[in-house]
């Protein structure tokens, strides 16, 4: 046991989640300015999204193009409720996340009878169907002015959600639901149905999987995230446009996903804050950021297609393995009949690492 | 009636573009299974090349095509070399998350160095025609005079020569093809090289008449892949039909229905066309 050890074991305990959050819940005191709070709220709501991402891509492992279009459907839904209409703000998010779902059931039942690449190919033209409608129904979306005096979420006369702070916390708050829900899917049988589906269609079929059912549902739980995060990004911008749609937003999302870790749990929340603030130190590269992203998306899927959660895992599952090994050896060298029992179970305990 | 047939040569032009980028793309996927999405990035590349080449060094507008042609097809070996032949046993989704970080690279770069405004392509053959009442543009007359003599030299050369039929053999039947010693790494690069010297001629001739920007491969890319999926991936015919479909959709389309809408018109088509059969247009047997 050195300390290499001690600090991997201690990244998967329980502690090292209530310290995250404590971390979190203490960033507006130790931030140097209101930006910086924004910023992490803005990366908050992202990663919702990227949540989202990560159930029918990370999981279900359908390469879904339309993500970025689904969370602009969020925020126009919240929007054009909220400031044509007159809803309140928490009933127009409620509705925003409806919509989402209900969209996403439709485009889910008509995409996912296509597979792999032609899905791919697919939900990219319901993405730029999804930004041409809001660029071009000017009745109902405004067109090109896009919407602004978006109000805040409504705090009740409790909390005033205009200012930063506050606000930050809402996001936390939906965040670590988010990510409360994305863990309880991916541990469930749901999740274990979706990663089978993930490894092959044929596999999961033949063990009895309902595929249509179980892809519509991981789509349709994607595209209510990202609704979600769409509205609640509408909520702190308070302004928006048909450029919330472009498909550049659903290829932010993946480099995400990809740096932290495609399929992991803590993946998308690291990736986006990772990306989030590399992009904000980047200042001067902002509109030219891809310059940097695109070849670290192509060395990213070269050498490290595991994204830094997933890298982790294998060393550390490596490492598991190999300690066990050893001490079947040793185990072995004191009784050598058991060999063969003992060194099977320490290999299949690293397979499952 | 003139406007029909106006409507008809329009349909043409775009038809006969969209075929020419399509059969590129269409290429690439029989041969490695891999959705280029970087296909529409080397085709706004060939169309900065020749824009270059011809306004800053003042070169004639077919030596031009030629040498946005060799840029490309160099630049799209380049791709398969570091990009696509290492990533050759990955999951599908690497590949394609790839090829889209090729597509970001090369926009922000081009829009980094030419800025993101939009420019005009000069070209000697700006007279109008005028044929039976119609009148016609002489670039339109080129692209479709161009695209269509160079799917046939295509044709030729890949049904009647050597190097062409192993290209076809690759995309029949990889196993088969590796059996009777073709060389999987020559036939992947010549390709990438005949697709993106596809897409660079393409956007040579499409640009005089539509304007040159570093987005100008977005739209074109997803219709090329409309295109594509409706004729059936990896086939040849079914590029050069589908593309035509497209394009007499959409200047029908944008003439009786509505020119806003335009560009959703092939986007519907393929959402209406892969419900009733998922299976796309000509594919045959199963996927």
């Amino acid at each position: 046991m050195n300390a290499l050890q001690k600090i991997s074991d201690f990244f998967m305990t329980p502690a090292m989640k209530i310290l995250l959050i404590l971390a979190a819940v203490l960033f507006p005191f130790v931030a140097s300015n209101e930006y910086q709070i924004y910023v992490m709220a803005l990366a908050f709501v992202w990663a919702i999204a990227v949540y989202g991402m990560n159930i029918i891509t990370g999981l279900c492992g359908q390469l879904n193009l339309a993500h970025g279009g689904f969370f602009a459907i969020g925020a126009y839904t919240l929007s054009i409720l909220a400031v044509d209409h007159g809803w309140g703000f928490w009933w127009a998010f409620l509705a925003a996340g409806g919509a989402g779902a209900l969209l996403g059931f439709l485009a889910g039942v008509v995409s996912l009878r296509l597979k792999e690449h032609y899905f791919a190919i697919f939900t990219l033209c319901v993405g730029f169907i999804i930004y041409l409608l809001i660029d071009k129904w000017e009745a109902l979306t405004h067109g090109a002015l896009g919407i602004i005096d978006i109000p805040a979420p409504n705090g009740f006369g409790l909390v005033d959600f205009t200012q930063t702070t506050p606000f930050y916390y809402l996001a936390l708050t939906f965040m670590v639901l988010s990510i409360w829900l994305a863990a309880r899917i991916a541990n469930s049988l749901l999740g274990r149905s979706f990663r089978a589906i993930r490894i092959s269609d044929d596999l999961a079929e033949s063990l009895g999987i309902n595929l249509m059912r179980n892809k519509v549902l991981a789509f349709v739980l994607s595209t209510t995230y990202a609704s979600v995060a769409g509205a609640l990004y509408a909520g702190l911008v308070r302004f928006i446009g048909p450029a919330e749609a472009e498909v550049v937003h659903t290829f932010d999302m993946i480099t995400y996903l990809l740096v932290g870790g495609i399929g992991t749990l803590m993946g998308p929340l690291i990736g986006t804050m990772a990306i989030t603030w590399l992009t904000q130190s980047l200042q001067f590269l902002e509109e030219y950021r891809m310059i940097v992203f695109g070849p670290m998306l192509v060395v990213l899927v070269i050498f490290f297609p595991r994204g830094v959660v997933g890298s982790f895992l294998t060393w550390r599952g490596r490492r598991l393995a190999a300690a066990q090994d050893a001490q079947a050896e040793s185990a072995a060298k004191k009784k050598p009949k058991a060999n063969n029992t003992v060194n099977s179970s320490a290999r299949e305990a690293g397979n499952h690492a | 009636m003139d406007l029909f047939l106006q409507q008809v040569l329009n349909g043409l032009t775009l038809g006969s573009i969209y075929g020419l980028v399509a059969l590129g793309l269409t290429l690439v996927y029989g041969i490695l299974h891999v959705p280029n999405f970087a296909h529409g990035a080397l085709y706004m590349v060939g169309a900065y090349v020749s824009y270059v080449t011809m306004v800053d060094f003042g070169v004639n507008y077919w030596l031009a095509m030629i040498a946005a042609a060799g840029v490309v097809a160099l630049l799209a070996v380049l791709c398969e070399r570091l990009v696509f032949n290492p990533l050759r046993h990955a999951p599908p989704i690497h590949d394609k998350i790839a090829a889209i970080g090729i597509m970001l690279f090369l926009e922000a770069l081009v829009q980094m160095h030419w800025g993101a405004e939009f420019r005009r392509m000069p070209t000697p053959y700006t007279e109008i025609l005028n044929v039976a009442g119609m009148t016609i543009p002489a670039q339109r007359v080129l692209i479709i005079i161009g695209a269509f003599s160079l799917m046939a030299v295509l044709h030729l050369f890949l049904k009647k020569t050597m190097t062409g039929s192993t290209i076809v053999a690759m995309a029949q039947n990889r196993e088969g093809a590796f059996l009777v010693g073709i060389d999987a790494n020559r036939v992947a690069m010549m390709t990438f090289a005949i697709s993106g010297g596809l897409a660079a001629v393409g956007a040579t001739l499409f640009a005089p008449i539509n304007l040159v920007y570093p987005a100008m491969g977005h739209l074109l890319i997803m219709k090329a892949f409309v295109i594509i999926i409706l004729g059936g991936m990896g086939s040849i015919p079914g590029a050069i039909v589908g593309g035509l479909i497209i394009g007499f959709a959409e200047a029908f389309g944008g003439f009786y229905i509505s020119t806003d809408y335009k560009d959703i018109i092939a986007f519907a088509l393929l959402v209406v066309i892969l419900s009733i059969k998922p299976t796309g247009l000509f594919t045959k047997g199963v996927r």
